[in-house]
Parts: C-alpha cells; structure tokens; sequence
C-alpha cells in the first residue's frame, strides 16, 4: 500500500481561506481534533486578495441600516434567485463576526469618534463595508490564521485532497498527496468541511490563481452532491488590460467606492447611460450629484453610477469597447485621480497605487488606469441547507465560495468576506455537533484507496503525450470564448463538445520528472476538477434561456419573468451530467414586501 | 519580440545547478512569466510556488541575481538587454526542489510569539480607537509574509541562527500585536529570550527588500529592543532590582 501516513480527526477541514479557518475555529471551540488541510501555504488562499472590504450593517456610518436593508440589497443584487434565508441569516450575523475579529487582533480604519469605519460600494444602500485600506482580505486571513493556530487547530500546508470517501453513507474520509514530497496521505473524520473555493481558473483573463480549479466542487459533485446556479459565473469589472501578462489582475471595487469615474475614449462618463430600470432613481442622474455624494454629502445626494451592481458594471464597459469606445488596450478609462488628492489616493488605496506603479508603469494618483473585465468568482456552486451547510452527502458540509445559494444571480461586493466568516462559523458549528454524535471513525477500504493512487499516478507510466499546461490552455481558451461574459446556444453546445474532448486530451497527458512538487503532475491532477465543473458551467449556462445577473445570452437578451423562480441544478443521474430545474422556496410574505417596497 | 536568456536552479537542497533556457518576452512581462512558460514550453516539471501574482500574498519569492525578490513583481525589461537573469531559490531555506523552498521554520517561529489578547470592551459594540493609533499597528499588519526581509537577514542566511532569532519577518508581527492599542500582553521577555531579539545589529538590510516597504528595522525593531533593554539592561533599574533582591535578569 502507498499509504504510509494517517491522520484522524473529528472534524476535517478542505481548504484554509477565511470559510475554512473560521469553519476550524467554530469546530474547535467545541473542543474536539480539529485539521485543516490547505493546498497552499497558510495564510496564502484568495482571500488575501480581497481588498475593499467586509459587509455588515453595523450602522456606524449610517444609523438607518440594519440586517432588513443589507438583506434587501442583497436579495436585489441577486436578481431574485437567492436563497431568502441564507441571505436573512447572512445580513443578521455578519455584524457579530466581524465585531469578534476586532478581539482577535485584526486592525480595522476607524471613523473620527473611534469606532470601524464603513466604505460604499456597489449595490449597498449605504456605506456598510468595514475595511483596512485596500488590503481587507490580508487583515482577515492574518487574524483567522493567527487566531485558529494558536488555539491549537492542527494545519497540514501543501496538501491536495484529491478524493473523499463514503462508508455506509457518511462522508468517512478524504485521501490526499503532499506537494513537496508527492507521497499520499490519509485523512479520517466523522465531518467534513469544505472551504476549497472556485473555479477562477478555467478562465484565461481571471483574477483567481492556479489554486481555483472547482476542486471541492468535483469531489462533492462525485459522492452525489448537487451543483447549483454555476451559470452566474462573476465577471468582475475592473480587471487590469496592459501590459498583457497581468491581464485580469483585480482592481478593487474601493476604487469606485472612493470617487474613481468610468469614462470611455470619447471622455464621456457612460454610465449614467446604464441605470437598470430595478434601480432607476436610486443613482445619481448628474455628475454634480455624484460630485456632491463623493464630497461627503450623502444624506441629500445619491450615488454615483459608477457603484451599480458587478454584472451591470461589466456589461457597460463590454458594450463601450463593442462600440469602438474603447481605451487603446480595449478597456474602459477608470479615474481617481480626478476627484481626489495624490495623499488620499495613497492611504486608502495603497496597493492600488503600487500595483499600477510596478506592473503597468501607471501613477493612479496623476493618471487613469485602463480596466476591463475580469473573471472573479463563482456565485453557483455545491447546494447546501441554509441553516446547517450540509450538503446531499450526510457529514459533508460546504462554506464560502464553494457552496451555492446566498449570491443568487450576482454577489454584491463586500458579501463574500462576510460569506465566509458567517457560513464558514455554522459549517464548523455543525459538523461539530454531528462529529460528536458518531460512535466513532469509520475504515476506509484499500482497495478503494489503491484504485484512487493507481488513477492518479498514471500519467507517469505514459510517455510522450500531451503537456497539462497546453490542456490547461486549451480549456482557459474555450471557456473565454464560448463560456464568458456574452453567451449563446452554439457556442456554449460548441463549449460542451470541446470540454469533452479535452477530457480525452487528459486521459492522453504524460507527465516527466518526479512526483517530488511537479506542477506537471499537480496541474494534472487540477485538471480532472476543472474539467468536470467547466462542464457543469456550461451546461448551466446552456439551460438558462434569458439573461439575468451575472449570465448574458446574446441569444435571449431579456429577463424572463418566468424564469426567476428556479435555479439550475447539475448532478449525476445514471452515470450521466444532467441539468435540471430546481425550484426556488417561497420567500414569505414579509420577506417579500421588504424586498419590493423597501424598509 | 525579444529573447531572453534565464539561468534557472534546477535541483534539491542535496545536488542541482543552473540550467539555461531562452524564453520569448513581451512588454510588461514579469520573472514569474518567464517561469511559466519555461513550464509550458520545456519543463512541465519546473518547481515554482506562487499564488496571486498579484504581489499581495507573498508565495514566488526567490532570488533574481542574488537580489530577494517577488518573481511576480520583478519586470524583466528592468535588467539591461543581452545579459542573462539568474533565478535561484531563497538562501536562507532548505531547497525542496528547484526554486522552492521548505519555509516551515517561519511558521514555527510565529507560534512562539505570546497570542495578542484584548483588554475589556470599551462599549457593547466593541472598542473605541483613533486612526492615528492604528497605524502604527497597520504598517506592520501589511505583512504579506514573503519571508525575504528573512532571506536576507545574515543571522539566518550567513550563521544559520534559525533556532536563537526568530527573525525580522517576527519582529514585524511581534510589533503588529504590541502596537495593536486594545493589546494587553508584555512580550518583552519573549523577545529577549526566545524571540533572540539581541542578534539583531541593524543593518537594515531587511526593511530594504520590503516589497511592502515596512520599515521594518526602524520603526518594529529599534522601538521593541529599546524597550527590552529599559527592563532588562538599565543599570539604575538593575541596581534597584538588586537593593530590592529581585532575580537577576539577563
């Protein structure tokens, strides 16, 4: 047997970000072993990307909001298909998970009278998102990390989960490799957390790193679990276009938050032009307006265009650089510069500053940047119960941007942080309670486990075939093309055939060298996830005949009403990937008057 | 499009050497680029860590021309044409293979320094602190642990001093919790001994690689040895101490 290492916990849990740590934090509190298992180094997941901030309505800035209007935004910004009470229990406990990551060390900017600081964005009524400058995400990975370290969670870094195990219908273990070594590893618990993240990386122009390959949601998917809503796929607007080698790399939304405007190559500020009919009269309808509203008068003026939702924001500039108004690297113009001082720019948004500095050679505080979009997150994904995040598969639990369901149509900015530390404290709450309930850990069969290693091992044992990096390519290219921001039935049924060939192209991959930390070999691996959830994007994509949020067919450009009240749903039936119609709960009727008529 | 020539660590911490590889370059490319498709096009099997390549999580560090850098920050059309760059995995690590290295011992560093804890609330919705507090702590809070401030760090990469100086990087984070304005805890002794903060001799080398630009030797490690010293080697307060028959410290 491979095998020589084992590991056994209660509670495992896949993946280090802020769901995951937060998901071990919750699970030891409860006392019990604890392991997290991360791909990466610690303190290195996405969500150290995050920069603009955290939402919770903590009604510092503005004494009117409170859970009801952060639940309406996000309900709105979602486009209807949300589930209603993830995001209600999201809008109520996101306060109180940020306020406790204060009492673990992290350092939030605060207002004149002492108290955290909130920052608008798009699609948030008022000013909601709490934050560290440009660098949020560092300021919660640090003190998730810092805190779960040291109340003794045990942390395995460099370390793939590749396959998860059932015995007698609950989730029993999962079977992985060290990065450094290559050698297989072991891991049985009575609960599983996953907190693996999304598929950023199917696409070429993305802001996710090779880490986003669907990872979580191939292995739930293979154990029966159910895909949700992988059609609403995010395109970030504001992506970095020049030079081409950080094409995609993520400008922050906080930009737009601060003042920064969006004009195009004839200086016009399009998007007042693009106000959606659903928010008409909740944006400024002059520049003056705005100007006032960014000058600090936010009581009588309302807010800039340019802090519509993401999906809204990315079609506008798509449809400026199709209408030849494009910058001359095919973009739009992103300007802060013009409404605020080189100092201001250069303490909110720091890494901005130097991002553009280092990389494109541009001073944000004398010059505007060139953005366009950008493949960011993924709000569809492994179905969940909204209270507990159990999946379909008993014991398997899913939190942060792996699980479906709080997002609908399209994330606002700010959601995702608060996503994680919400969901990723009741994943770790609940696999807790349940851990403790099993007799105790269930055996693993060798064979199954062999078969795994056999599977994974085989590109060694063939020589001469196809490089994974050119297969990896390929299917960031197909993806860009048929599955990205403006869809249609060809050439997403085009997508689906070529995906299926690239899965042949796997099949036919060698791979050289040792198993000794190989990317060759790691992105091998990757591949067999990001193929199987490419798939079920596309198929998604191909179901939903209307456009809505975050999905856009060319070929069905409306919103159909009469679609607003299922999501998709991929799963295996019979051996076979099929899409299905999924309907969406009722929202109760107190619910739904908050949503249509306001607080 | 111009070529240029790469001179890549090829090997583990036991045997390797400098393997040549030209690689197509395009304007703005970065060395992690070049990396890449030295993996795409010859060595699948060429060992790189790396994340966001965005400069923000602190992964593909390594040495370009001797010099700590982020792979995914260093512009390749800043060094000058017809000369080849060399791309060598951090010094003061063990290789694991190739430009990666077993960086563990930071983490093993970190779990030494005493866990920040805060004192009482201020109000029922948490604590009351002014920016100009913050961001004595923030500057230090940038942190984005790429371990180079501890690559070039002579105690660790010239005297091997992993197990007697934690290093800059723990300085920093040291710092980041002591300027934390809600921190009650006194880490002093940390420092003095298990923390080694006595085998620092500011050269400043670390505060210059920065890619964050923390000042670090300045404005975490001068701050923290002054107060180290006021305890433990001030000759008034020894006296005291003594008269007083308090132990004998340091």
């Amino acid at each position: 047997m491979e095998i020589r290492e084992r590991h056994d916990h209660d509670v495992l849990v896949i993946g280090a970000g802020g769901a995951g740590l937060r998901a071990a934090i919750a699970a030891q509190d409860q006392g019990l072993s604890v392991g997290l298992v991360c791909k990466s180094l610690l303190g290195k997941a996405h969500t150290v990307m995050a920069e603009g901030g955290i939402a919770a309505a903590l009604g510092v800035v503005r004494d009117e909001d409170n859970w009801r209007v952060h639940f309406r935004d996000t309900m709105r910004g979602g486009k209807g298909l949300n589930d209603f009470r993830m995001a209600q229990i999201h809008a109520k406990e996101a306060p109180d998970r940020v306020r406790e990551m204060e009492g673990w060390g992290a350092v939030f900017d605060r207002t004149d009278d002492g108290r955290m600081n909130q920052r608008p964005f798009g699609g948030h009524t008022y000013a909601r998102l709490a934050h560290v400058g440009d660098r949020t995400g560092l300021e919660l990975i640090r003190t998730l990390q810092d805190h779960a370290v040291h109340e003794g969670v045990d942390v395995y870094m460099e370390c793939t989960i590749i396959k998860l195990f059932v015995v007698d219908g609950r989730i029993a273990g999962a079977l992985g490799y060290w990065r450094p070594t290559g050698e297989f590893v072991l891991f049985r618990a009575k609960s599983i957390v996953l907190a693996t993240g999304g598929i950023g990386k199917a696409w070429k122009v993305t802001s996710n790193s090779w880490e986003y390959s669907g990872d979580g949601m191939a292995m739930a998917y293979e154990l029966g679990a159910e895909l949700l809503g992988l059609e609403f796929v995010q395109f970030h607007p504001t992506g970095m276009v020049w030079p081409p080698s950080v094409r995609g790399t993520l400008v922050t939304e906080g930009v737009r938050g601060e003042g920064g405007i969006l004009t195009n190559s004839e200086g016009e500020r399009f998007m007042f032009r693009y106000v959606p009919e659903m928010f008409m009269g909740d944006y400024a309808e002059s520049e003056e307006e705005a100007d006032r509203w960014v000058e600090g008068d936010r009581v009588n003026n309302r807010r800039p265009p340019e802090l519509l939702t993401r999906d809204v924001v990315a079609k506008a500039i798509t449809s400026e650089v199709e209408a030849g108004r494009g910058t001359p690297h095919g973009g739009a113009f992103l300007n802060i510069a013009a409404k605020r001082s080189p100092e201001y720019i250069k303490k909110k948004l720091p890494s901005m500053y130097h991002q553009f500095k280092e990389l494109a050679e541009v001073d944000i505080t004398q010059d505007p940047m060139e953005v366009g979009p950008t493949t960011h997150y993924v709000m569809g994904g492994v179905k969940v119960d909204p209270e507990t995040a159990e999946t379909a598969v008993s014991g398997l639990y899913a939190a942060g941007e792996v699980a479906a369901g709080l997002h609908g149509g399209n994330r606002l900015g700010g959601n995702s942080l608060s996503d994680l530390v919400v969901f990723g404290k009741r994943a770790g709450d609940s696999a807790a309670a349940s851990a403790a309930e099993q007799a105790g850990l269930a055996d693993i069969p060798d064979a199954d486990l062999e078969e795994a290693i056999g599977e994974s091992l085989a590109p060694f044992q063939r020589d001469g075939g196809h490089n994974p990096f050119v297969v990896q390519e390929e299917l960031q290219q197909v993806m860009q093309d048929k599955v990205g921001i403006a869809r249609t039935a060809t050439a997403l049924e085009e997508a689906i055939q070529d995906i299926r060939a690239l899965k042949g192209s796997l099949k036919a991959c060698s791979v050289s060298g040792g198993r000794a930390y190989n990317p060759g070999w790691n992105t091998w691996l990757d591949l067999h996830s990001l193929l199987l959830v490419s798939e079920a994007v596309a198929m998604s994509a191909l179901g939903r005949e209307e456009s809505r949020g975050a999905h856009t067919r060319i070929d069905f450009p409306e919103t159909d009403p009469e679609q607003s009240n299922h999501n998709t749903l991929v799963k295996e039936e019979d051996g076979r990937m099929v899409a299905v119609n999924d309907p969406i709960p009722t929202v109760p009727d107190d619910l739904q008057t908050l949503i249509k008529e306001g607080v | 499009m111009a070529r240029r020539t790469f001179e890549v660590y090829r090997g583990t911490a036991a045997e390797g050497k400098l393997e040549n590889y030209d690689v197509e370059v395009e304007p703005g490319m970065v060395v992690l680029d070049a990396m890449f498709r030295i993996q795409a096009e010859e060595s699948p099997d060429l060992a790189v860590r790396w994340n966001c390549k965005a400069g923000k999580c602190g992964s593909c560090s390594c040495e370009v021309n001797g010099k700590p850098r982020l792979s995914c920050m260093t512009r390749i059309s800043d060094y000058p044409e017809g000369e080849s760059i060399t791309v060598t995995p951090m010094k003061a690590f063990p290789v694991i293979r190739d430009l990666v290295t077993d960086v563990s011992h930071n983490y093993r560093a970190n779990k030494k320094i005493p866990q920040f804890k805060p004192r009482p609330k201020d109000a029922e919705d948490g604590w009351r602190m002014q920016q100009y507090e913050v961001d004595r702590a923030q500057e230090m809070r940038k942190c984005i642990e790429c371990f180079l401030c501890q690559d070039v760090c002579h105690v660790l990469r010239s005297h091997d001093r992993h197990e007697e100086f934690v290093g800059p990087a723990f300085m920093v984070r040291t710092a980041a919790f002591s300027l934390n304005p809600i921190d009650t805890v006194d880490r002093l002794e940390f420092l003095k001994d298990t923390g080694g903060i006595g085998y620092c001799n500011i050269t400043k080398c670390c505060t210059e690689v920065c890619p964050e630009h923390i000042t670090i030797t300045d404005n975490a490690i001068i701050p923290l040895k002054e107060r180290v010293v006021d305890r433990y080697y001030d000759p008034i307060k020894a006296l005291v101490r003594m008269v007083r028959g308090g132990r004998k410290k340091g």
